[in-house]
């Protein structure tokens, strides 16, 4: 996938995903995000904010600077159904595959301040430790493994997590061990997911919530 | 996996009604033999907590798991590839069935087949650098390469001394050759299935601003010709009961031996000990080569049969060199 309106890193490092999608728009995915779709889908920014900052009481995803590869295709995942939820299902049902790229080449370029809610100290060392050693003797690597040191994201297929709500970096964690998600690749995150106590998935969530990422204004 | 998770999460996939009874990937990796001796290295918190451990050994042992677990921090000086000792050694060199580290320390100084002599504990470690990292080993007796030594020798803590009948050491419980011959078409299948999500489709594994996160498997910045995970059983094993990461036991034996070939029929750096020409080497060396495909015509081409060290600068560490005790 190509980004037309900014090349530099961010297109460059689109290009290493390997994925040959629609190139996205940055410009027309604005006027999705302000407007919607014109085919009943909210504008994103209800939920998402035009910065991509999203919410964390209410479980709605920072946006910006994820991925665009990523964004893309876990919007194609709610319209086609492979992801769920109630709130994203009506909203993706109708965007067409080039209105997803312009969506998710727009919100990929945002940045937004970022001011975490603060956690209790201990949970952030156990949460520090999972990310940066896992629980090896329950079999559960280290998020950076797979998400980059940092857990800054690798491609278009391992999200960055730093930086993200906390309230939403729990629910995923639960939706798989729960069963409700179940897109990721070759049930990589299912596989360490189902094994995080509900200790561990507070632990996680909160430790990333509080690091810095792209896509945070510095 | 066991066919009945497949099939509840082939469910999950097709009606994805919420707060379905929760699926799971199993871990499974093998049974240790009756009679086997089991040691569960020691974690980094026992680490932090032991009381009666000097203050600066501490700090010693820390230096060397650091070094285990981030050696790209060496990149050009004793590392030229993209491997780290963690790439193999997963779990931080401690976990059974993946090439757990301590035993070097309870079992050397012997013989070993590889180089024909009596290696001690450095030499071992030297060894690594030189074909699994492609590089140049730390010197022996110096800060770092004691620093290395003193993480083997802790991670053993309290392990026999020269019991050799290890449960989960090492990478070889597959055996030396599977019981159908290996495949490269259905390696690559498996390979595609299985591994390129990470690896990626070229091998050459991913990075994230300049960092190794998913190490390459062949090519010039993976393990050179003459590392242990060249020959087909080692990587066959280490396959098994490590990939995909957090999937232990996923693969079948034969998926397992089939994508080891594949992965292993692909190009990378030159073996340290090449004579200049890859078929005599391989005649050398023929007790390790053996179970490589080294100096062997594949697509028309005799694999090894180049002058690449990929990053290095040389082809042969110094330190590698036998010893006779005369």
């Amino acid at each position: 996938m190509t980004i037309i309106r900014r090349s530099g890193a961010v297109a460059a490092l689109l290009l290493t995903t390997g994925l040959v999608q629609a190139a996205g728009d940055a410009d027309r995915g604005a006027t999705i995000v302000m407007q919607g779709d014109g085919q009943g889908g909210a504008p994103c920014l209800a939920c998402h904010g035009t910065d991509g900052a999203g919410n964390d009481a209410a479980g709605f995803p920072r946006l910006a600077g994820l991925d665009a590869g990523y964004l893309a295709a876990q919007l194609r995942d709610y319209r086609d159904g492979r992801r769920n939820s109630p709130v994203m299902a009506p909203n993706a049902a109708h965007l067409s595959d080039q209105q997803i790229a312009d969506v998710a080449a727009y919100y990929a370029l945002q940045t937004t301040r970022l001011m975490p809610a603060e956690q209790p100290a201990d949970l952030l060392v156990r949460g520090e430790k999972l990310v940066k050693q896992g629980d090896w003797d329950n079999y559960i690597v280290p998020c950076e493994s797979c998400h980059g040191t940092g857990a800054q994201g690798v491609g278009a297929t391992f999200p960055a997590l730093s930086g993200q709500h906390p309230t939403y970096l729990r629910q995923q964690l639960e939706a798989w061990k729960n069963g409700t998600r179940s897109n990721d690749p070759n049930q990589l995150m299912l596989a360490i997911a189902a094994r995080l106590s509900d200790e561990q998935i507070q632990a996680v969530s909160a430790y990333l919530s509080q690091q810095p990422t792209q896509g945070s204004k510095p | 996996m066991k066919p009945s998770t497949y099939y509840a999460v082939a469910l999950l996939s097709v009606i994805s009604l919420p707060a379905l009874s929760a699926s799971s990937v199993p871990v499974e990796l093998p049974e240790y033999k009756e009679g086997q001796y089991v040691h569960q290295a020691p974690t980094l918190d026992d680490l932090m907590n032991d009381q009666s451990l000097n203050p600066n050994l501490r700090e010693v042992i820390l230096k060397g798991r650091d070094l285990f677990m981030n050696t790209q921090q060496k990149r050009g000086e004793y590392v030229f590839n993209d491997m780290n000792c963690k790439s193999c050694h997963l779990g931080e060199g401690r976990m059974n069935w993946s090439g757990p580290v301590w035993p070097a320390a309870t079992t050397l100084p012997d013989f070993r087949g590889k180089n024909q002599h009596v290696n001690s504990l450095e030499e071992r470690i030297a060894g690594c650098f030189s074909f699994s990292m492609n590089g140049k080993p730390p010197e022996y007796g110096s800060d770092d390469m004691l620093a290395l030594v003193a993480y083997h020798q802790w991670l053993a803590k309290g392990a026999k001394v020269y019991e050799t009948n290890i449960g989960g050491r090492g990478f070889g419980h597959l055996g030396r050759e599977p019981e159908q011959p290996a495949d490269y078409e259905r390696g690559a299948q498996v390979y595609a299935d299985n591994c390129a999500v990470c690896h990626g489709a070229d091998g050459l594994g991913q990075k994230q601003d300049g960092k190794v996160v998913f190490p390459p498997l062949w090519g010039d910045h993976s393990y050179n010709w003459g590392a242990g995970m060249a020959r087909v059983f080692t990587a066959a094993s280490f396959i098994k009961n490590n990939m995909p990461l957090g999937k232990p036991g996923s693969l079948t034996d034969q998926q397992a031996w089939d994508v080891a070939l594949f992965v292993n029929s692909h190009e990378r750096p030159q073996d340290p000990r090449y004579t200049g020409d890859a078929k005599e080497t391989r005649e050398k060396y023929s007790n390790f080569h053996k179970w490589t495909r080294y100096g062997t015509e594949f697509n028309g081409q005799i694999l090894g049969q180049h002058d690449n060290t990929g990053d290095k600068p040389f082809l042969k560490p110094d330190v590698l060199r036998p010893r006779t005790f005369e």
